[in-house]
């Protein structure tokens, strides 16, 4: 009666329930399991919304067994989580605050791993006027003088880090200006809200190529070695955060600079976009970089 | 007949909030009769309910069921498991008359085979057998309180408890139900203690009566006890002034009754039948007191009586009067100076055929 | 207007293709918030049936508190769990930060004051002698509540409904704690977060749409459950 109808459901529910405890331990069916399984890799959203990680990582997996949780937060926050020693390796490209970051004892074995380039873009209209300059730095000095809509990352990220770089040689400073509005948004999203309100921003190339096809944003200075971007991959000191993984750090940086890998990384993106997406340099010096 | 005490209390003073809700030095509950407790809102009739119920656990004094004191949580529940309470409101679940007429069963994880026959048997005491498969939230509020009623009989308490149980019907089911439910009491001579407002249901149900006042019981005794001689005037003004009187309809016609009382005959208006035992209520204000009989008058009862109390209360007098039964008449003090009347001394008292308000009564 | 019309011809795609990746995310999502919805309808409405049938000092501040937890703001609990259960947290030990099962737990706090506060408030609102009826008809504390719980059915599913509809959708504590990783602690939600952010606005659209109809579903479900009527 009605008893025995509310049982069955009480059974059902728990059955699921069952389902559900034993579905989630099928994520580690082993493979060669190594001891601390798991890797926090802090990297930033460029390598992710490129795709670039979701082909590199499986193939990682699949060598070593080790699981690689990637946060794709960007530098600034992927450097704040090693310091913190809540992540184990990072993939980052803010030079400058890397260096710090090494200076500081909180990363070792700082590795040389790809580069791409940023470009300037903003709307075919081009109100400031700055499309063919070759000097990065000269073309930000014409936005100003326009006061043409700026869009900037504003969250310490390794774009931003640039692009602040960028003006402070420049000579002009942009904080407080209305034209400068900061979107404190992943690589992607910025690029979004600048194609949506017709504003100029600094951009990866990657993730502008990934994204083009939705933009109505056009390239409009490129080249100048102000304009590298470079990669580089980090271990978290482990004599600071004793529970880093340390051999999982350096399993998965000697991955990325591994040659089979960077193999990979050459030709990646050339088939969807007609160019490659980064620039291996595993070995090279940052100086020789740039072609 | 000399029934058990099936409940007793001693000396129980409950508090709540600072107040004295029950104070009670002694109060029995005999078994197989039927008590009506009577009183004011807030006089303490639920909470008494309650914890001869079971629900409600004595802080102060005792309480004994069957003889045996209820001292910790395993006796009380006894207790609760041997009593039913059947509240104001139906208080019926959202499944069929069956299931909810079941559930007292239910809990005490009958077979099931058992438990339909006892279903069945509670349903047909109260005529509702063809409710069995209805939704308890279609029914009217007379059916609805049939089934509360048959979920209380259906567990065969000792004892079961009322709790202002009729107020919210209306007038037509509330006297089915009472007839119903007085029949079966005394086929089942099941112990029942009700809490009322109501005088015409206390009369009907009631064998014994306690009125209760702020947590107090101030007086107990057989209902026309009560009724004809309360002892305080808390309690005189609380069941009325009515005198009550005892009688059986000899004969019936045409919407006039001659009732036997005292031996004496009465005339009232009505049509029950010929051998209905009843209660004659007359209201003292429409009792007229003279000193010789007119010629023919339209009153139909005239009647001897010896004037035996003479009590002053504001504008009029109130006289307790003997025609072989007792009766209560008021007259004005202009009145009362031109008759005058002594104690002990003869009167004729008369009162309309129409102003007698004929209740049934079982014996 | 035609970019709407994109998403849901994407998501039609994605469907019926059994697209794996998809399927995965949705299944990961029932998954999380069907289990943190669970566990809330336990520790909810058990918590919630003894407040209300219990009287204590101070119960009126339980209620306030309890009640303001169905307001609170799920980013505030993703900050807070991360930070127990992060390598230096208290809780660290336990190693679940960027796994679902943090994201259970996330879930789970944010749903059961919900459940709580409605469950709470259904009891109550039972009329108060039908406690005292129940257990004068031969009930152990235990037999009552049951009984209180079915006979107050349609509120309290009402709960589970709130709470899971509370989760389902909740997707800033979902990345904090969860970390959105690929075919492990990505839900729909997150994914939908993602792929904006991306620009791939057919795609997210399309899980948007997924999401709805999940959500639809799993209620059509409970309130079937919770509208079942007995024979006239």
């Amino acid at each position: 009666m009605k008893m025995f109808r509310s049982s069955k459901v009480i059974i059902t529910l728990l059955t699921v329930a069952l389902l559900f405890a034993f579905g989630t331990a099928n994520v580690f069916a082993g493979k060669a399991v190594p001891k601390q399984k798991n890797i926090i890799l802090a990297t930033t959203t460029s390598t992710q919304d490129t795709g670039l990680l979701d082909v590199l990582i499986p193939i990682f997996e699949k060598q070593t067994g080790y699981f690689v949780k990637t946060i794709a937060v960007g530098s600034g926050q992927a450097m704040a989580m090693g310091q913190k020693g809540e992540a184990d390796v990072l993939l980052v490209h803010s030079p400058e605050a890397e260096k710090k970051f090494v200076a500081d004892s909180f990363g070792v074995n700082r590795q040389l791993v790809m580069h791409n380039d940023f470009v300037i873009v903003g709307p075919a209209a081009d109100p400031a006027k700055i499309k063919g300059i070759k000097n990065a730095a000269e073309s930000f000095k014409k936005i100003a003088a326009a006061e043409a809509l700026f869009l900037s990352r504003g969250d310490n990220s390794g774009t931003h880090s640039q692009e602040k770089k960028l003006w402070k040689t420049s000579g002009i400073n942009p904080e407080g200006q209305k034209w400068y509005q900061q979107t404190g948004l992943g690589m992607g999203q910025t690029l979004n809200v600048a194609a949506e309100k017709k504003g100029y921003t600094l951009a990866d190339r990657g993730t502008y190529l990934a994204m083009k096809k939705n933009l109505n944003l056009n390239i409009l200075v490129e080249g100048d070695a102000a304009l590298l971007n470079i990669y580089h991959v980090m271990e978290v000191n482990i004599a600071k955060w004793p529970k880093v993984n340390a051999a999982g750090a350096k399993a998965f940086a000697d991955f990325m600079v591994a040659s089979k890998t960077q193999s990979i990384i050459k030709t990646f993106g050339v088939d969807k976009y007609g160019s490659a997406l980064f620039f291996p340099d595993a070995g090279k010096k940052v100086e020789d970089l740039g072609k | 007949m000399n029934s058990e005490t099936l409940i007793k209390i001693e000396n129980i003073i409950l508090q709540r909030g600072g107040s004295t809700v029950l104070d009670i030095r002694e109060f029995q509950v005999q078994q197989g009769r039927i008590l009506a407790l009577i009183g004011p809102n807030g006089a303490g009739k639920s909470t008494l309910l309650l914890m001869l119920a079971g629900l409600l656990k004595p802080r102060q004094g005792k309480l004994y069921f069957q003889g045996r004191p209820v001292e910790n949580r395993a006796d009380l529940a006894i207790l609760r498991r041997n009593a039913a309470v059947v509240f104001q409101e139906p208080l019926l679940l959202n499944s069929s008359v069956f299931e909810n007429v079941a559930l007292g069963l239910k809990f005490r994880r009958l077979k099931n085979e058992e438990i339909r026959k006892s279903v069945q048997s509670a349903l047909d005491y109260f005529g509702i057998s063809q409710l069995a498969k209805r939704s308890a939230k279609t029914l009217s509020g007379g059916e609805a309180k049939r089934v509360s009623l048959a979920r209380a009989f259906a567990i065969k308490p000792q004892i079961i408890l009322l709790d202002e149980a009729f107020n919210s019907l209306d007038p037509p089911s509330r006297e089915t139900i009472i007839d119903d439910l007085k029949r079966i009491l005394e086929e089942t001579k099941i112990t029942a203690v009700l809490a009322s407002h109501d005088r015409e249901e206390t009369l009907r149900l009631a064998q014994d009566v306690s009125v209760m006042n702020s947590g107090k019981i101030v007086q107990s005794g057989k209902t026309a006890e009560i009724f004809n001689q309360p002892d305080s005037e808390f309690v005189a003004n609380f069941v009325g002034t009515e005198s009550i009187l005892e009688g059986t309809v000899k004969s019936s016609n045409v919407g006039l009754m001659q009732i036997t009382v005292a031996g004496k005959s009465i005339e009232a208006v009505g049509d029950f039948l010929p051998g209905q035992n009843v209660y004659c209520c007359l209201r003292p204000e429409n009792v007229t007191v003279s000193n010789y009989t007119h010629g023919k008058m339209s009153a139909r009862n005239i009647f001897e009586a010896k004037v035996s109390k003479i009590v002053r209360q504001g504008f009029f007098y109130k006289l307790t009067l003997d025609c072989g039964f007792p009766l209560v008449a008021y007259i004005t003090i202009p009145s009362y100076e031109d008759l005058g009347i002594a104690k002990g001394g003869t009167v004729i008292a008369s009162f309309k055929a129409t102003a007698v308000h004929v209740i049934r009564r079982e014996k | 207007m035609e970019l709407i019309v994109q998403g849901i011809i994407k998501a039609f795609q994605l469907i019926i293709s059994f697209d794996p990746e998809v399927l995965g995310i949705t299944w990961l999502s029932l998954k999380i918030s069907g289990t943190a919805t669970f566990i809330s309808l336990f520790i909810g409405i058990s918590l919630g049936t003894a407040v209300a049938l219990t009287n204590f000092y101070g119960k009126r501040l339980v209620i306030s508190l309890i009640n303001t937890g169905m307001g609170l703001p799920p980013v505030v609990v993703g900050l807070f769990v991360t930070i127990m259960i992060w390598r230096n947290g208290p809780l660290g030990f336990l190693e679940i930060l960027y796994t679902p099962y943090a994201m259970i737990i996330a879930q789970a706090i944010i749903a059961t004051p919900i459940v709580m506060g409605i469950s709470l408030a259904a009891i109550q609102n039972l009329s108060p002698n039908l406690r005292l009826q129940i257990l004068s008809l031969g009930a152990s504390r235990l037999q009552m509540v049951w009984v209180l719980i079915k006979e107050a059915r349609l509120p309290l599913l009402a709960a589970v409904m709130a709470g899971f509809g509370g989760v389902i959708s909740e997707v800033g504590a979902s990345i904090m704690v969860g970390g959105n990783i690929k075919g492990y602690s990505r839900v729909l939600t997150t994914a939908t977060v993602m792929e904006t952010g991306k620009g791939n606005f057919d795609i997210a659209i399309a899980l948007s749409i997924i999401l709805l109809l999940l959500a639809f579903l799993v209620n059509l479900i409970l309130t079937q459950i919770q509208q079942r009527q007995h024979p006239r």
